[in-house]
This record gives C-alpha cells, structure tokens and sequence, in this order.
C-alpha cells in the first residue's frame, strides 16, 4: 500500500515528524518499507505562460518563446518540446534554478539565440519515470507562483509492506485510523453527504447468490462530460501512490480504492443489456476480461451478468463488453461487498491479481458501500457533471458477516505477554481502535468493528493491545524448568562426527539442490523414476534426487571446469525414492573423490585416488560406529558405476549403499577425464553403533605365523578369509591380511595372498606344535575348499 | 730415578693421548698403557725391587702419573664424544620450516557450520533437535499451521507442488506440527532444515534452510521470546548488538513478531545491507496460536507456547559477510574452503 503523507494528515494529523510517523507505523505493524520523495530536489521553478511561439532561426526542432513568469517581463526561453504552444501554463526554471541530478539554469545561448531559463517535462523534475514534452499544468495555475507550492510537492509517498491480516489498512482510512489510534490524534475524514438523485434512471439487480454478495449497491450516472479532465490534485494522489491518471471515470473509482477501499466499478450504461444479476457462473461460461484475455469460468465463481451473459468477474476484474470507454456518457457504478471466503484465492486460481481482489480476499468492510457510492458520485458529478439516479441496493442481512463479542481476560492478558499491563490501559488502547468495549468480571467483552475481519479470538485482542502498547515496553524474560536430563543413546552416532571424520580425511562438504535436473537424474539412477515437481523453476530443477551423486558430479563438473585438479567432496540429506503418491524419504551420505589422494607436496609422488583410497574412507565411517564385522562389500553390477569396480555395500546383509567407480561410457558423456569415485550409504547404517563390552586380556603370550596362499585370481579376498577364520581353532585372536600379489614367479591366473594368523589362549601357552597345528588346519581348508596352495 | 722414569713414561702416553683420532684410538692406549701388561703395571710390579723405605714413594709417583693418564684417557673420550655428536646433529639438520606432508583438512559447508553453531547454542538449554519430511503434506505445511485452503498467507509461500495435496515443505514449522502429534508439553525443540519455495533471483534461491524453534509448557510467555531470542542473538553474532521486535503476522502464531537486528554492517547508521534503515529483519516468531494446539489437542487453557523460524542463509551471510546468496549453492571449492 503505497500513499502520500499530505493526504494521510488530512485524514490525522499528530504533532509528529514523517521520520517518527513511519517509525510509529513500523513498530504497531503496519512495516514501513520506503518513505520517498513525491517530486525530484529542486528550486526556482515557476508557474509560466507562454505567450508566444516562434521558430528558432538557425534550428528545426527548437522554438523561441516568450514566457510569462510574473517578473514583469516575460522571458525568452528556447525550447525543444512538441507540445509548447501559445496559452500554455508550464513549469518554468529560472535562471539559478537547481533540477533533479544536479543540473543547474544558467543564462545560454541555444544555437545563437539566448535563452533564460528552461521549460521542463515531468521527468525532468522527477515527477514521472518517463514523460513526453512539457509538464502541461491547468489553465488556472497561477503565473508566478513557485511549483512546490503549487503542487504541494514537498511531500513523500510512504510504501506499506501490510501482513495478510491487516486488510482494512488498505486505504488511507484505515491508516488514519491505526494512526490514530497509535498516537491518540484525532481522526479528521472529509464529511460525506448523500447525493439527492437528480433523475429517476435505475437499472435493475437482483441478486442469486447473496451469501457471496450480501450487499450489492449501485446507480446510475448519465450525461457525464467524457472529455471532462481528472482535477490535478487527484492526478497527483493518484500518481503518488502508484497509479496512473486513466480518465475522471476511472480515476474516481481508483481514487475510492485508496481512500476509503472499497473497490468499485462502472459499467459503460448503455452496453449493458436487461438487468444485473449477480451469481454464480455455470459450467463453460466463458468472459473475455478488461485485460484482453478470455476465462472459462468455473463453476462457483461469482460473477456479475446482464441477460447476454457475465459482464465482469465479482470484485475481481471487469469484462470487457461492458468497460467504460472515451467516449461513456452514461455508467451504472457498482460499490459491492463480496464476502472473503467467496473471493479467496479464487483471482489466483484464475492467474489474476488485482487491487480490487487484493482488497476483497482480506475483506472489505460490509458496511461501506453506500458512503463509498455516494464519495463517488460526488466526485464525480463535480468533474464530469451528470444525471445523477436513485441508490439501489440489494442487502441480504443474513449473510452479512455477523460480529459477536470476544471475550478478554486480564489475566490472560498479562499471561501470554508476560507483562502486567494495567486494566485501564489495556481497556484505553482497544477503545482507540474502534472496538466496542465493555468491561465484565475479569475483564472485557469487546466487539470488533466491520473492518477488522482478523479479530476473532482472545488471542487476536491480546494481540492488539500489545502492539498499542509497544513490543519494546513488555519485559525479556527468561524461563524456568526443571533441570531434567534427556537421554542419550550411545548405540548410535552423530552425523557431525561422520562429517567431521570426513573432513579430516580432506572432503569438502557440498549442499546441492534436492531436485535435480532429469538428464544427470537419467545417467546416475537410470533405473529409477523420480518423483517430479509439478511446478517446476526450471527444467535443470524439475525432479526429485534418488540418489546424491547427482548433485557431487555436477558439482565436480562446476569445480573441474574452474581449474580444480582435485575434488573431495561429500553431502548429507534426502532422497526420494518411490512414486509421488508414497515417497520415501532417506537420509544419505555420499561422497566423490577425483585426481590426487593428496594435494601437491613436496616429498611424495602425486597417485591419484583409486578405490581402495575412497574405500578406506568409508572404513573409517564405518569404523566410527564400532561394527566393522557386520559391513560386507559385494562385487555386483550398478549400471552409472564400472561393472569391475564396484559393490554393493551391505550391512547384516541388508544392502545399504554402493561404492565404485563411476562407468567409463558415463565418463565420456561428462566429458571427465580420469577415474570418479563415488560412494552412497544409508546414514541409518552409518549411525548405528556398537557399545564396547570389555574382553579380558590374555596373561600368555601370542603367536604369529605369516602364510602366503596361492589361489585364482578371480577369488575374493573376503572370500579366503571368511574361509581361513571358518576353519581356524578358537585361539585366533587376529588375520591380517598383508600382501597380495600376481605376476612374474605366479602362473597366470593366479595371485598369492600373504595373512598373518595370530593365535593365543586364554589359559595357557600354547605350544608350537599346537600353533603349527593350528595353521596346518587353516592350510587345508584353503586348499580343499578352494583349491589353494601353501606358496613356497 | 723412579720419578725421571715414570715422568717421560707419562709424557709420552699424555702425548699419544692427544693424538687420539676416535674412540678406537683411546682404547688402544688405555690397554696399551693401564693393561696388566701395560708399563704402569710393570714399574708396579718392579717395586718389590726396591727398598721398604723408598717403596711409598715410588709407588705414589706411579699411581699419580696413573691418574693423570686416566684422567685424559676420560678427558679425550668426552671431547670426541661431544665432537661425534655435533657432527652427526650437523650433518642430521633439516630445513625445519618445509611445510608438513599428508591429506589436506576439508571443510563444513558454511550453511552446515552455521546451523551446528545455532544447535549448540540452543541445546546448551535442553532443546532437542527434531526433523521432519520435506516432501510434506498440506496439512502439515498449511493447514495444521492455521492456513487454510486459500488463506491469503498462502500466497506469501510461492509452494511447490508435487501434487495437489503434497508439496515442498515451504518451512520448517510443520515439524514443530509432527513434534506436537507425537508427544506431550512441556517441549522445547528446534527444527533445523531445507525448505523450499518456488522463486530465484538475486536474493532467492529456490531451497534455503530454516531452523524452527518451539517452546510449549504452564506460563510460556511473550516476554520468555524476548529473552531468549535476545539472547541468541547477541551470542550469534557474539556483539552486544540492539535487538528490537515489532508486530507482524504469522497465521501459527499470535501474537506475532518480526525480530530485527542493529545492522552488522554499519553498526545502525545505515547502509546498503539494511537499505539506510539500520535494522535488519532476522527471524518471525510469536506466541504459538491456540488454533495450532487444538491441531493437536492440547489445552488452551493450560499450556502457551512461543515459536520462532529463521533464515539460516541470512545469518550466515550477516555472520561471514557473503555478499551473494547464490553462492551457497554454486558450491565453489574456492568459496567453500574460505570456511574451513
């Protein structure tokens, strides 16, 4: 809600600065969001006339004038604007007048000819983004007199960021109102009489659907004057606050909306056919609006209809068939309260906003059509002259919304703000509203006056008071609670420790987008449907991630094509998987590593990473939870990953993420050279920890013995050592595995796996021949069941 | 005679012993010298031949000269040892201020360090963190929030739709929603996340992340919101910065409040970051509204509670002096290891 502060003390006028009235306005609500300037900085510009006209000898386009500015003499100012002509009033600046961006009048010649001074256009006083030729002022501005004065531009257009709820501050009413009520100034309204009717003319209405219109007012106006000019001061409102000058007819109706708004409309008489209903459209009903597009009308839209069909759409937009136009000498004038549930989001649904639905959906007071008809047809007669009909009005008082009295209490009061606000005071500051105050036992009975449609309840009152009585006046204060402990379990870990565990490990935490763009959707999960947006922001945004490494690979791409050699980067959050009807949503942790294990360094040759760097990584994570027993990785085919470097990572079995390289042919389509090394796990799995239980230390000493085992190359690792621990006697207390190796000395085919079994009683030393027992045991497995040799 | 004798004897060994190159050297004239075969041992085997009376004497002049020999046998083992020493210190020194070797630290996302500094400063007093779904349902987005169907605060929310009944949670309050379904006052929760809403320009992104406050009990107050969002405030920014709150409107709560800061920037005189005002708006808050609570069938009577929400980016960009929101999500090495 934009307005002129000029305008806003006509209405209330406390002793206050603009600086401490928008200050006042912010604190009790309504946020000022710009206080502005109505006019661009200057000085010395005057009221001229221009006498005479004649062509610039030496220039096509320019004009040598003769301008009266009340000095005695008139002035010669040359000028270059179309529209200068004889008889003309303009705004003159005088030699040493000061223009908006610093520009200052001096005495010049333009093109040989002096010129002492300069007629200005709007823009070039700052009154207008952009204007064409001069400022035409009215025929009776008076010469001479200087133009700030004239057009009170020492003024400033104060903007309202207004809540939802405060839709009765629509209107330069209801801000004087709340300020009023804020500083306790008297409120001042201009007096508004009725307009006797000059002649019998009505148009009929009725009214089908009154519980979306409880209250239909309207006239008719004839033989208006078309060509009759807005008057200049309503220009000026209006174009302070935003709107520009469109004719005195709709001018006036705009003027009522920021007054006292109540949106209205006229209808052009004479193309209106029968009468007017107002109800409810029918299926297919279609109307081409004022804004030159054509609607189907949904079934329960309200609309406004003459016997050829709806003419406009209820409190929303007019049609255009019936839209006044240059030449309208007759209108019937519509002031309607269309009731907040009817209009909600009924302007959006249709792709609309307007002024007149912004106000309807918040609610306009149902009590207003009538003063507002009759403002109007004043205005408008004084303009434009006219016949001036009886009010017709259509009230269904059933429907209108009914108000009952809300209950406050004090002590309710003073316990939700936690502030002993006096009764009196509270009592004072919702009188200063326009509530209906009585007090009762404990407290107030209070009703709410017809434009406050957001007071409803006790908390809404306590509301009001508490802004009245300033936000900054109630105390801070700090609770108290019983010093209660919360559980916390230990059988689980935090993903800041998993997080901070990769970090160490030299990744970079990334927040990519949840939805994603379907073609990296399509390359990393192609086996899955993502949920899309239905609305999306872009195509690049338009579904839902199933799996993070969408947003780490384009993430690489972005860092890879701004000169990074090497990427470490992880993210946690969702993803969703499933069907728009039943998305499961998963917490994930994934991470990427490209190039080198290490930054550059001196001392070490640069390795870039492989997987069994990224894989001892997510060891360390799986580490953290104290579980390693239950983790296995099986080699099994993912169709983004490298079918001979990849597995699925299982926790008890249960498959709980991937890890591997990402597949060659998808590397051509990034266009990334190198290796991708990716993994993804369930943070569920992650997080699940293990709580210590103590062993008891063995008093004996351990054996170790080191056997190297040659087997097929296409054997698992984890195969042979679940194998070697089958088959090993209770004392193996630990199997590392330290070496594997294929090549010169080893048939092809084969690879020679080194473990270390270290073996230890409880009880006892055990003996060498147990030991060597022991590892004959192991041996023999190995071979018998997998066919591996001791190697020599 | 004896003292002539044992004199050039000594003489002599303190000679060699001076030109002792290494350890190895020394222990060849201590051997050759103090041995059982050595000359000393054999003058002292000698003084038998001498007479009762001359025997002490001769037999102190041998052992002082002994000594003497010792005691630069000793001398001389010390100084080579220290001179080995500072040999080997000399030729093991290295250039000490090459940097060390190994991985490089990563870092946190400067959203996520933000949100875990929020964290901690509020589960420093017992508020749980709770999380919930961001593929919400209306009811949980809007409806159980006191925003129904059309509700022209729905308009402030720019939603994404996945269908007409499931959206892109457009804030964190319906956590506060799903906490209140599941569990009984007292509750004190914050409710840190993504949320999204359909709009991206120069200050939007289409996901940002919000934390959610939620405080329910007997005698929570407005004045209770005061304090501790104060509080937090001044310890976020770690300035005893002017915190000031006006009315607003949040349909969840009411009364409602926008909590603005002195600007960080300029210290309140006014700058380009507080558009010449010296105040900052940082978070919505307000008493949670009776309507919420029969959402969940708590008493109106008995319990009050207050509920905050706060733009996570915001702070961070307040805090670090991120000039462009969009950073956040471009996710630049370069821009993401400045907060390591």
């Amino acid at each position: 809600m934009r307005f002129n502060e000029q305008w806003l003390r006509e209405w209330v006028n406390p002793e206050i600065s603009t600086d401490v009235l928008a200050h006042q306005l912010t604190m009790a609500g309504l946020e000022v969001d710009a206080v502005e300037p109505v006019a661009g900085t200057f000085s010395q510009v005057v009221v001229g006339e221009v006498l005479a006209v004649v062509a610039h000898p030496d220039a096509d386009k320019l004009r040598v004038c003769q301008v009266e500015v009340g000095q005695g003499e008139p002035l010669g100012i040359v000028c270059g604007a179309a529209n200068v002509r004889v008889g003309l009033r303009v705004a003159a600046a005088l030699i040493g007048a000061e223009l908006p961006g610093g520009i200052k009048i001096k005495a010049a010649k333009l093109r040989g000819v002096p010129s002492a001074g300069m007629l200005c256009s709007a823009k070039e006083l700052g009154l207008a983004e952009a204007s064409q030729g001069l400022l035409e002022l009215p025929a009776d501005a008076p010469v001479g007199q200087s133009l700030r004065d004239y057009l009170l531009l020492d003024d400033v257009a104060i903007e309202l960021g207004l809540t939802p709820n405060r839709g009765d501050c629509l209107s330069v009413a209801g801000i004087a109102r709340e300020v009023a009520a804020i500083t306790g100034a008297p409120l001042t309204p201009p007096a508004i009489a009725a307009v006797a009717a000059t002649c019998s003319d009505t148009f009929p209405v009725t009214v089908a659907a009154s519980a979306a219109c409880p209250r239909y007012v309207g006239r008719v106006v004839r033989n208006l004057n078309p060509a009759a000019p807005t008057p200049l001061w309503m220009q000026e409102r209006l174009r302070r606050a935003g709107l520009r000058s469109l004719g005195a007819l709709v001018d006036v109706t705009n003027y009522l909306l920021l007054e006292l708004g109540q949106p209205m409309h006229a209808f052009d008489l004479q193309r209106l056919q029968g009468g007017i209903e107002v109800r409810l459209a029918q299926a297919g009903e279609q109307l081409a609006l004022l804004n030159e597009t054509t609607i189907t009308l949904e079934p329960g839209s309200l609309v406004i209809a003459d016997a050829s069909g709806p003419v406009a759409l209820a409190g929303i937009m007019g049609g255009a068939s019936t839209a006044v136009g240059d030449g309208t000498r007759d209108i019937f004038l519509e002031s309607a309260f269309f009731s907040p549930e009817q209009l909600a989001g009924r302007a959006r649904r249709y792709g609309l906003h307007t002024d007149s639905s912004h106000r309807f959906e918040r609610g306009v007071s149902p009590a207003l059509q009538r003063e507002a008809l009759e403002r109007a047809t004043a205005l408008l007669v004084a303009i434009a002259g006219g016949e001036v009909g009886p009010v017709v009005e259509v009230v269904s008082a059933a429907d209108l919304p009914q108000r009952g009295a809300i209950r406050l209490r004090h002590p309710r009061l003073c316990q939700v703000l936690g502030a002993e606000v006096p009764a009196e005071t509270a009592g004072v500051l919702l009188a200063r509203l326009g509530l209906a105050v009585q007090a009762v036992e404990g407290g107030w009975s209070v009703e709410a006056p017809p434009w406050r449609f957001d007071l409803a309840t006790e908390e809404d009152l306590i509301e009001e008071v508490a802004r009245l009585y300033g936000y900054d006046q109630l105390p801070a204060a700090y609770l108290s609670v019983p010093l209660e402990l919360a559980p916390r379990s230990e059988g689980k870990i935090s993903l800041r420790l998993l997080r901070q565990i990769l970090v160490d490990h030299g990744f970079q935490e990334a927040i990519t987008y949840s939805f994603v763009d379907p073609k990296y959707q399509r390359l990393l999960d192609p086996q899955r449907v993502p949920v899309p947006v239905a609305n999306p922001i872009s195509t690049e945004l338009s579904v839902m991630r199933t799996t993070l490494l969408t947003g780490l690979v384009q993430t690489l791409i972005y860092n890879a094509n701004r000169q990074q050699s090497q990427v470490r980067i992880f993210e946690s959050g969702l993803r969703f998987l499933g069907t728009e009807g039943a998305v499961e949503q998963e917490p994930m942790l994934a991470a990427l590593a490209w190039g080198p294990l290490l930054p550059e360094q001196w001392g070490e040759r640069e390795r870039k990473s492989d997987l069994f760097d990224l894989k001892g990584d997510l060891e360390s994570l799986i580490a953290a939870g104290g579980s390693q027993a239950e983790w296995q990785f099986v080699a099994a085919p993912h169709p983004a990953l490298h079918p001979g470097q990849c597995a699925s990572i299982l926790r008890n079995g249960q498959a709980v993420g991937w890890i591997g390289a990402l597949h060659p042919q998808l590397m051509r389509e990034l266009d990334l050279p190198g290796q991708v090394l990716v993994f993804e796990v369930t943070l569920a799995a992650l997080t699940a920890a293990r709580v210590p239980g103590f062993q008891e230390l063995s008093k004996f000493p351990a054996n170790r013995r080191d056997i190297a085992i040659v087997v097929d190359q296409q054997l698992s690792v984890a195969e042979l050592i679940a194998c070697a621990r089958r088959a090993a006697p209770a004392q193996l207390r630990d199997l590392k595995l330290f070496d594997v190796y294929q090549g010169k000395g080893l048939d092809s085919g084969k690879k020679s796996v080194a473990l270390g079994l270290t073996l230890q009683d409880d009880s006892r030393t055990l003996t060498d021949a147990e030991v060597d027992a022991a590892v004959a045991q192991v041996v023999t497995a190995l071979r018998t069941e997998l066919g591996g040799t001791l190697r020599e | 005679m004896v003292q002539a004798e044992i004199d050039s004897l000594q003489g002599e060994a303190l000679a060699a012993i001076g030109e002792a190159a290494d350890l190895a050297a020394i222990e060849q004239i201590r051997v050759h010298y103090l041995g059982k075969k050595g000359p000393f041992t054999e003058r002292m085997k000698g003084l038998g031949r001498l007479s009762p009376e001359e025997r002490p004497a001769a037999g102190q002049v041998i052992n002082r000269a002994k000594e003497a020999v010792q005691a630069a046998l000793e001398a001389r083992r010390l100084a080579l040892a220290e001179a080995a020493l500072a040999e080997q210190l000399a030729a093991e020194r290295i250039d000490i201020t090459l940097p060390g070797r190994g991985q490089q630290r990563g870092g946190l996302h400067p959203i996520t360090r933000t949100l875990e500094r929020i964290e901690d400063l509020f589960t420093q007093l017992g508020f749980e963190v709770a999380e919930g779904p961001e593929i919400e349902d209306d009811y949980h987005n809007f409806e159980a929030l006191n925003i129904p169907a059309s509700h022209p605060a729905r308009a402030m929310h720019d939603t994404f739709y996945i269908n007409e009944t499931t959206v892109l949670r457009t804030h964190t309050s319906p956590v506060q929603i799903r906490v209140m379904e599941q569990r009984q006052p007292p509750l004190r929760i914050i409710a840190p996340g993504r949320v999204y809403r359909c709009d991206s320009d120069l200050t939007h992104t289409p996901m940002f992340h919000q934390v959610e406050g939620l405080v329910v009990g007997e005698g929570v107050s407005f004045s209770h919101l005061k304090g501790i969002l104060d509080q937090f405030l001044r310890h976020f920014f770690e300035r005893d910065l002017a915190v000031r709150f006006r009315p607003s409107y949040f349909p969840f709560t009411e009364p409602s409040a926008e909590a603005d800061i002195q600007c960080v920037m300029c210290g309140g005189s006014g700058c380009r970051v507080c558009k010449q005002t010296g105040w900052l708006e940082v978070l919505g808050c307000g008493e949670v509204n009776p309507a919420v609570f029969r959402h969940v069938g708590f008493d109106t009577e008995r319990y009050t509670g207050y509920a905050f929400g706060m733009g996570v980016e915001r702070l961070a960009m307040l805090r670090y002096g991120v000039n462009d929101l969009r950073m956040f999500f471009e996710n630049d090495l370069r821009f993401l290891r400045q907060f390591r």
